[in-house]
């Protein structure tokens, strides 16, 4: 028999005006991607606290994906500017403590790029299946 | 050491002064300690107690840490007792809005190290002369020239994540849960922490790993850009954990993208709470 192909759980912290739109842009436009991705929609990057990334994994994540609008694009100005300083940051943390880079992964999806969306998905989803089920952090947690 | 000698006997007179004057309604400084190395905060409010306040290798704490708590704030003006790393503290409260500059006395101290042995970290110190005050007692020092390496930090940074995260389960596994950390850092000031609070209940408050985890990962960035490295939560952690590696991990990270050192300019934006246009993160795609 064939072996199963592992589904990781991925969560995706998006911004409501830009990789929110994007994604629906990938969906009206029918492009498929990776169905192993749980989309939540938030006002904007500048909202998603490290918390909520934590939080993912306790919940069972093996992967996280935080999106937004791109520099310069932010419905609120300078949300995602705030973000980026936040992620350049907490990343550097994260991978300090020994969580694998592939398994928090970022981009600027705008909401013309579905295409983008897609690709973004189908290569974070891949990353994480190579990577396989985040047991580390599962075990600590459970 | 004839100079903590002179040093004190000056801090005396310069309470004295600010007491007696009315220019300050508590001193914060040192008392003496249950025993020779052992020094505990002291609160003097009349000149005729200034002879209970000390000066030497014992007095490490972080005075800081009283001057955002309510029940001190009632005692009146507050003078100050600071050696660099405190009089950084205070700049980053000022930095932050919780203090105005005039609402304090900085009674700045000159070190050269604390400990016995001298700290680790006082023997790379760069503001051994404090780098805000109104008043100085001792001589001006110049950087410390010790040892400015980082050798467990960069062997960790070395190290494979499976080896990184087998060494931070089993220090975090340690963890109490007791929040002394949280309790001498003269930074953690929200009246109300993240970790109690319980609707939704984003950290667990148990001390087992789940909880031990996020909440020490949570406690290290909320001092992202804003730790000024006095370490007195990794000496106040009753288990040892290597609290300090998480922060000055974080500096580096802040030195490296943002240039920035927390409580060096009280007139700076905390680095985490402002952007440049120009900032960029190779790793967002």
């Amino acid at each position: 028999m064939a072996e199963e192909t592992f589904h990781p759980k991925i969560v995706a912290f998006v911004c409501n005006w830009c990789t929110y739109a994007g994604a629906d842009l990938a969906g009206t436009s029918r492009i498929k991607y990776d169905p192993d991705i749980r989309v939540i929609k938030l006002p904007c990057s500048g909202r998603i606290d490290p918390l909520f990334l934590l939080q993912a994994f306790e919940r069972g994540a093996d992967g996280v994906l935080v999106s937004g609008c791109h520099p310069g694009d932010c419905h609120y100005t300078s949300g995602n500017y705030y973000a980026q300083r936040r992620w350049i940051v907490f990343r550097e943390l994260l991978q300090f403590l020994g969580i694998e880079e592939e398994r928090v992964q970022f981009s600027w999806v705008s909401a013309a790029e579905g295409g983008k969306w897609a690709e973004v998905v189908n290569d974070v989803v891949g990353k994480v299946r190579e990577l396989g089920p985040f047991t580390r952090y599962k075990e600590i947690v459970r | 050491m004839a100079e903590w000698e002179s040093q004190e006997h000056a801090l005396r007179e310069k309470a004295r002064e600010l007491l007696s004057e009315g220019k300050a309604g508590v001193v914060i400084g040192y008392g003496a300690g249950t025993a020779p190395d052992r020094a505990v905060p002291a609160f003097v409010r009349r000149a005729e107690d200034v002879d209970r306040l000390v000066w030497g290798p014992e007095c490490h704490h972080n005075l800081a840490v009283y001057l955002t708590r309510k029940e001190v704030r009632g005692l009146g003006r507050p003078a100050i007792v600071a050696m660099g790393c405190t009089a950084r503290a205070v700049l980053v409260q000022i930095q932050e809005g919780q203090l105005a500059r005039d609402d304090v006395v900085v009674i700045g101290m000159t070190c050269e190290g604390m400990g016995d042995p001298v700290f680790h970290k006082c023997r790379r110190c760069d503001v051994r002369t404090p780098r805000e005050y109104d008043v100085l007692i001792g001589s001006e020092l110049g950087p410390a020239e010790g040892d400015v390496e980082d050798p467990e930090r960069e062997r960790l940074e070395q190290a494979s994540p499976e080896e990184r995260w087998g060494y931070w389960t089993d220090a975090l596994g340690r963890c109490i849960r007791c929040y002394a950390c949280r309790a001498a850092c003269p930074l953690c000031y929200c009246e109300r922490c993240i970790v109690e609070k319980n609707q939704p209940q984003w950290i667990s408050t148990s001390p087992e790993p789940k909880g031990n985890l996020s909440w020490n990962i949570t406690r290290a960035m909320h001092l992202a850009g804003r730790c000024v490295e006095c370490e007195a939560c990794e000496r106040a952690c009753p288990v040892d954990i290597p609290l300090m590696l998480l922060n000055r991990e974080i500096s580096r990270a802040v030195v490296e993208h943002f240039d920035y050192r927390p409580g060096y300019d009280r007139d700076a934006k905390p680095v985490l709470v402002d952007f440049a246009p120009a900032d960029k993160a190779e790793f967002i795609r």
